[in-house]
């Protein structure tokens, strides 16, 4: 891992600590590959599933689809927030980084970066493969945005919460319990939104849920970040 | 053990007296409603209990934010009673507006946008104590507490918003768009009457709850504390 070295401007010293952080996990991964593996073979596992629990005709399966890659990327997603957190907590990363001088939010904003990366890349897989399965066309730009833009919000809060839940006695459990019932407005908003760019709707119809997807996300990373620190202090 | 204060007992007995005559307004005062017949007054306890529920929901919130504010403990019992008893309260403004449904909208359940942010919010409410349960460390409890609840106290107005719009362009197939509480009939006086009497009593009703709850938090805080020394 190559050194940085540390600047004495405020912002600067922020951002490589995001980034340090960040690179840390994705280097971290990129040796083991644990995370994405797992992340996606429960997905191909959900799509399998799903394919057996709805019977998908030609005609059902072009409205079911946004909701089915979204309930998949909502599952897969959980899967990696707790294993991201929970390394971090068992191998005492998390005491090393609270001990670091940097700013607590620093921290948040890497693991947010690094978890929406695995999320990502695992979404990035898991089309191409629905698309050959299913042959449906997903490879529409906006619906890429809107993936983009749901993973994000989900990210976002799931990461502040994944850090509460694994501080629980019952860690694995106890985030997609959290963490469900706060992230619907992603989940209804990237589903109206992803469903509308398949079918073809009007932009003005679809932007609607664009936008409460951009303000979801906006104000949970804000709220996030600025209740992080509560969250991993001693 | 401090004693229940005499306000605190008055406060009870006008609540059992209140909500009696609230029960009498509105089972025997108000008119039967054209429409839909005796099962309308199902309706002046639904909309009081969830009002009374909103009221909690917000409560809570506020206690959350000035926990984390000031970190003083008993912040956090305000926030726990306020959760509690609003669970409670929505739960009843649920079981009775699906009883009300059921004949009316001939279906125990829609998925309507208040029905469903109401089933969120006991959710959101559940998930709250399971988080309580389970940690351990009483400062590390409040604060996560205080967090969650931030979290959803924002999260629940913006489903709301969300979902109105979803449900409005989408038809509902069973049963109509309006609810009662939208003026969907008119209230003739008598039933104004019933109607906010309900509110003014499940009102206070709600100030006794929370104030009961949060006497129980302080004590339940006292005991633990006692079983510290008492382990040391």
């Amino acid at each position: 891992m190559a050194e940085r070295a540390v600047t004495t401007k405020k912002s600067g010293n922020f951002i490589q600590a995001v980034l340090a952080i960040a690179w840390k996990d994705l280097a971290a991964e990129l040796r083991s590959r644990e995370l994405i593996s797992a992340m996606l073979v429960f997905a191909m596992l959900v799509i399998l599933i799903f394919n057996f629990a709805l019977k998908l005709d030609a005609r059902t399966r072009m409205t079911a689809t946004s909701g089915i890659l979204w309930v998949t990327f909502t599952f897969a997603g959980t899967l990696g927030l707790n294993r991201s957190m929970a390394v971090e907590k068992d191998r005492g990363c998390l005491d090393g980084l609270l001990l670091a001088p940097v700013d607590r939010a620093s921290i948040y904003f890497g693991k947010l970066l690094s978890n929406l990366a695995f999320m990502v890349i695992m979404e990035v897989i898991v089309l191409p493969l629905y698309s050959l399965l299913y042959n449906i066309n997903l490879f529409i730009p906006g619906l890429l945005l809107v993936i983009l833009l749901g993973s994000l919000g989900y990210i976002g809060i799931g990461t502040l919460l994944a850090a509460m839940a694994v501080q629980t006695r019952t860690r694995d459990v106890m985030l997609p319990i959290l963490l469900f019932p706060v992230v619907i407005p992603v989940v209804v908003a990237a589903v109206e939104a992803s469903s509308g760019l398949l079918q073809g709707l009007e932009w003005s119809e679809i932007s609607y849920w664009i936008n409460i997807l951009l303000a979801y996300d906006v104000i949970f990373i804000a709220i996030a970040f600025m209740v992080f620190d509560y969250v991993v202090e001693e | 053990m401090t004693k229940k204060p005499l306000l605190l007992l008055i406060l009870d007995i006008l609540c059992l007296v209140l909500v009696a005559v609230a029960a009498y307004l509105a089972l025997v005062y108000a008119p039967m409603e054209v429409t839909m017949g005796n099962v309308q007054r199902v309706f002046y306890f639904h909309v009081a209990n969830a009002w009374v529920g909103m009221l909690g929901f917000i409560a809570a919130g506020v206690a959350g934010i000035a926990y984390l504010r000031t970190h003083d403990v008993k912040w956090d019992i305000v926030e726990e009673a306020a959760v509690e008893i609003s669970l409670v309260f929505f739960l009843i403004a649920i079981v009775l507006g699906s009883i009300w449904a059921r004949p009316v909208w001939n279906t125990w359940w829609t998925w309507e946008p208040r029905l469903t942010t109401a089933a969120i919010t006991e959710m959101i409410y559940l998930a709250y104590f399971m988080l309580r349960g389970g940690i351990e460390d009483p400062g590390r409890r409040a604060r996560f507490s205080a967090v969650y609840t931030l979290v959803g106290s924002i999260s629940v107005p913006i489903t709301f918003m969300a979902i109105r719009f979803f449900r409005t362009i989408h038809p509902v197939v069973i049963g109509t768009q309006s609810a009662a509480a939208q003026g969907g009939f008119n209230m003739t006086p008598h039933m104004k009457v019933a109607f906010f009497f309900s509110l003014l009593a499940f009102t206070v009703v709600f100030i006794d709850l929370f104030w009961h709850r949060i006497r129980l938090g302080h004590l339940s805080n006292q005991v633990e504390d006692l079983k510290q020394k008492v382990m040391e």
